[in-house]
Parts: C-alpha cells; structure tokens; sequence
C-alpha cells in the first residue's frame, strides 16, 4: 500500500528546516527505515530542495516548491519539483578531489555529490518546464543500484 | 537566523561557537560571523561545531572558504566537532583531508601539525 505526504513551500531558504522535519517524520512512519537511512534521506532532499530554491531566486514571480514523499513497502522515494532551469547535466560542476591544489578555491559543488552518495537511487529530469529530482531510499540498502 | 555564533578567546585563538543548522538559511550568518572575525584581525580561528544540528553543502562551502581566507593570510582554521552525523558528511565528502577537526577544544587548541591535517 502506497502512502503519500505533499508539501508545498514558498521559494525561501527558511522553509528548508520545515522539508526536512516533514520528510523525516514521514520516513520515520516506515518502521523498517533505520534512523541512519532517514538522516540520508533528510539530507539528500534538504540538497535537493536548497538546489530549487536557488533556481527558483534567479527567476520572477513567486515559485513554489513541490515535495512528495511516497512511502511503500520496501523503500521511501521522494519527488522535489521546482520551475527553474535545472541542472547542466553535461557539466559536472563537482569540485575536484580533496588532494587539487585548488580544492579551496571551490565553495559550491557538493550538493549533487551528496546526493549521489546518501540516497540509494537518484533521477534527475530537467526540462525548460522545470526540474525534477527524484531520491529513494530502501529500507533493505541498494546502493549497488545508485545511478 | 537560525544559527547563532558566540565569539570567545583561548591560547591566542578566536573561538567561534556555532549552534543551529548550516544550511542554506543558517549558514550565511556564520560566513558572516568569519569574515567579521577576519576583518578584526583574527588570523588562528576555532569553530565549534558540537551544538550544530546539521550541516549540508551550503555550510561545507562556508568553511571551506574559512580556509581558504584564513590560509591566505598566512591564518589556520581548526573545527571542534564529535557529532557523529556531522563527521559523517565530513567523510563521505573528503573533507576530513582538508579540514582539522578535532572532538574537543583542548584537543584542537594541542593540534600538532598547522599545514596538513592528521
């Protein structure tokens, strides 16, 4: 049985403490998650929501982001949906490795990244509509199966 | 402002306490807090992390550039952490390499080694 939770949250960096409690007291309900997955799981959409508030701050108007947390039987997955332009997918923006001599001089990067590591699976889909992230988290780990 | 920053002294060193998170609403009060630290001259700078709640990449960018600044100065920056959940976004970005992060601010006041961490 599928359960779903919906938030929508003005384009405001304030409201990134409230999608986190909201995903990890609706991941929490899944007695099969461990505490350590649902503190993955809470920081890989904090990453992905921060990432639409900033596309959303380049653009007019008055943008919302849109949050949907499904929780099924053996895995937590989680929608963030914003209107902005999305990921340069064909760029990888990762600041290098911590040995480069110039790793200080690059502050941003490591959302992506961090993404990529605590969920088990990611799917980003970015058009000129907006962007989409999708992250899941199993309750029986899965990274092999990270893309 | 989600994150609060208390500046004390120690042993020479200024000491930032941070409590809060460092995401993208929290942590540009504590960038803030550094470049104010800087501006004032301070060149050896501790921040203690141990009552932050969460750290994302928002707030590793900040103390990355900490480093950074404080480096070009001829400075050092050393954290005060032993939350396991922080340390552990510490790790799996590799920032543990770059920074020093030491569990207690005895240990990171004794802290042998100013160039490259242990």
């Amino acid at each position: 049985m599928s359960r779903t939770v919906e938030l929508e949250i003005p384009s405001k960096p304030e409201y990134l403490s409230l999608v986190r409690a909201v995903v990890s007291t609706a991941a929490a309900l899944d007695p099969m998650l461990s505490e350590p997955r649902i503190e993955d799981l809470r920081l890989a959409v904090s990453e992905a929501a921060t990432n639409a508030v900033e596309a959303h701050a380049a653009l007019d108007g008055d943008e919302r982001v849109a949050i949907r947390c499904d929780l099924d039987d053996d895995r937590v997955e989680v929608e963030v949906r914003d209107r902005g332009s999305g990921f340069d997918l064909a760029h990888d923006a990762s600041p290098p490795g911590p040995e480069a001599p110039d790793r200080l001089e690059h502050e941003r990067g490591l959302g992506l990244p961090l993404m990529r590591i605590l969920a088990d699976e990611i799917t980003i889909r970015t058009a000129d509509a907006g962007t989409s992230v999708r992250l899941v988290v199993y309750t029986s780990p899965r990274r092999d199966t990270a893309t | 402002m989600r994150i609060v920053a208390e500046v004390s002294h120690r042993d020479g060193w200024v000491v930032l306490r941070a409590r809060g998170e460092l995401d993208l609403a929290g942590a540009p009060a504590l960038r803030r807090e550094i470049l104010q630290v800087i501006a004032d001259g301070a060149q050896r700078l501790i921040i203690d992390l141990d009552q932050v709640d969460l750290i994302d990449s928002t707030g590793l960018g900040v103390l990355i550039g900490a480093v950074r600044r404080l480096g070009l100065s001829g400075g050092e920056l050393r954290l005060v952490c032993s939350v396991p959940r922080l340390l552990q976004v510490f790790a799996i970005t590799l920032l543990d390499r770059i920074l020093v992060i030491e569990p207690t601010l005895d240990a990171a006041l004794a802290h042998v080694g100013t160039d490259q961490p242990s």
